[in-house]
């Protein structure tokens, strides 16, 4: 990856899909494109998610913190809430560090 | 990477989509002259401006294209970089999260413009066409005092910014001695993964149809053994592909008009006309964006795949002929140069025929539709 460098996040972070990507929904699939450079490993290199991912995106307005989005899955998918905040935590950290994510908190 | 996402070149369901690709003709008009061209308005065609597509009708455009799920846009022309809005457009395509393919002379990159490539990637590599590689030939081809300088300056500015671009050659007596000096010389393109194309089979008619223009057409073809030996020029090579190509696309394709990708994608004139692709201009092949929308063109163009051939020459020949895979007659060119779907343009059928004899697949005097055994041939190519 390019040169990002890690970025915390906590269950009181914060994140919206950042400016330097449009994220585009079709049939079904979500399907982030870069809009600046460097956000992906080549020069044309588009992102996909698979179901978690894509439920935890969905669940990303910048508004909810990550702590209130791992819940909402949590009770969605009647799973236990650890397992869904190492989860949301897990995607928001590298989303953040390539700029997909942008976080605030 | 995680599990939760990947990184792709293209999404994974990309059939999904209605619209796979979309090609748009910014502008009829053109600063070079070329001498082939089936196009090249002159730059300052007032008229030809005023009747292209303004800015907002090019954006709606681009909107419904994303709506149907398209990922990726082709800007040309003519030569898209004339328009006065390409930034504009380029910039709203990204940001409705298209690749955006440019098909450009490089004489308009200025500055300003791989500045904002350089921040705002195509995520598509841009090709350039090249048409000769000193003034005296380039400009014998593109008939424009000035015009290799602007387009070595804006080749220069690519490479400085590191904007990814590939080149391809028009091919012409005017500049074939050069041939080799060009590959050399596109062999240093970071971004060239194998050898440039080129083109050298040029349409008769097409949309600038004059009996003076097709004359001197038809001069500047290749003849069909001319242009053998420079698609052979790494024998192996060629024989290896197209051994692999014949095997998986050679067959005779009966009387089905369209097997080809016409319809998948679509393809929009300056004036606002979508075609399903470029090379079909019959006006029952059109439809008008300014009444109808890209998803009406589509309804519109369901039908190609049943469309059948009914000219006797081409049922006898064409629908045929093995050779159909490799040579480039289809309705597009038949259109073009005839103003029908299926008659045979015969010096495509002589290139053809021309390659098939290379690799053996034919015998002197032999025709591609009459040949029972094409299989084996292929096979022992
Ligand atoms: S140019 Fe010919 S082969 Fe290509 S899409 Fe058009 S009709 Fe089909
Ligand atoms: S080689 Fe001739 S007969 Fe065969 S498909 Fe081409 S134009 Fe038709």
């Amino acid at each position: 990856m390019t040169a990002a460098s890690k970025i915390d996040v906590t269950l009181a972070t914060i994140c919206a899909p950042s400016e330097d990507v449009v994220a585009r929904e079709i049939e079904g699939d979500i399907v982030i494109v870069p809009l600046v450079a460097g956000i992906g490993d080549a020069d044309d290199e588009l992102f996909t998610l698979n179901d978690t991912g894509k439920a935890i995106w969905k669940q990303l307005d910048g508004e909810r913190t990550l702590g209130d989005v791992a819940k909402v899955l949590a009770q969605e998918f009647e799973a236990p809430l650890a397992e869904l905040q190492a989860d949301v935590l897990g995607f928001a950290g590298e989303m953040t560090t390539r700029r997909i994510l942008a976080a605030r908190g | 990477m995680s599990e939760f996402v990947r990184q792709v070149k293209q999404p994974v369901k990309p059939l999904a989509s209605r619209l796979g690709r979309l090609d748009i003709e910014l502008t009829e008009r053109c600063d070079n002259d070329c001498v082939h061209c089936c196009i090249n308005l002159p730059a300052g065609d007032a008229a030809a401006r005023a009747r292209e597509m303004p800015t907002a009708k090019v954006k709606e455009i681009l909107r419904q294209a994303a709506d149907l799920g398209c990922m990726q846009v082709r800007f040309t022309g003519g030569e898209p970089l004339l328009r006065p809005d390409f930034e504009e457009l380029y910039l709203f395509a990204r940001r409705l999260g298209l690749k955006v393919l440019i098909f450009t002379n490089a004489r308009h990159v200025t500055p300003a413009l791989v500045d904002l490539l350089a921040r705002i990637p195509p995520l598509v590599t841009i090709e350039v066409t090249v048409y000769g590689m000193h003034a005296e030939s380039y400009e014998a081809v593109t008939r424009a005092p000035g015009s290799f300088a602007q387009f070595r300056r804006g080749v220069d500015l690519l490479l400085e910014r590191r904007i990814p671009f590939v080149v391809k050659s028009a091919l012409l007596p005017q500049n074939r001695a050069e041939l080799d000096e060009f590959e050399t010389w596109a062999a240093t393109i970071p971004w060239m993964t194998k050898a440039p194309g080129h083109s050298m089979f040029f349409d008769l008619r097409n949309r600038r149809d004059d009996p003076e223009k097709n004359r001197l057409v038809e001069s500047l073809r290749l003849t069909p053994e001319e242009g053998v030996a420079v698609l052979t020029r790494d024998a192996d090579r060629y024989r290896k592909g197209m051994k692999e190509f014949g095997s998986k696309f050679m067959r005779p394709p009966g009387d089905v008009l369209f097997g080809c990708g016409a319809g998948a994608g679509l393809s929009v004139d300056a004036y606002g006309r979508a075609q399903p692709c470029m090379g079909v201009r019959a006006p029952g092949l059109t439809v008008d964006l300014a009444e109808k929308t890209l998803s009406d063109a589509l309804d519109h163009f369901s039908t190609l795949r049943e469309m059948r051939a009914t000219n006797p020459e081409y049922l006898r020949r064409c629908a045929r002929c093995f050779l159909k895979g490799l040579c480039e007659q289809c309705p597009a060119k038949s259109w073009a140069e005839h103003g029908t779907y299926d008659t045979p343009v015969e010096y495509l059928c002589d290139v053809a025929h021309a390659q098939a004899r290379w690799l053996g697949w034919l015998k002197d005097g032999e025709k591609g539709w009459e040949v029972a055994e094409w299989r084996q041939r292929v096979e022992a190519t």
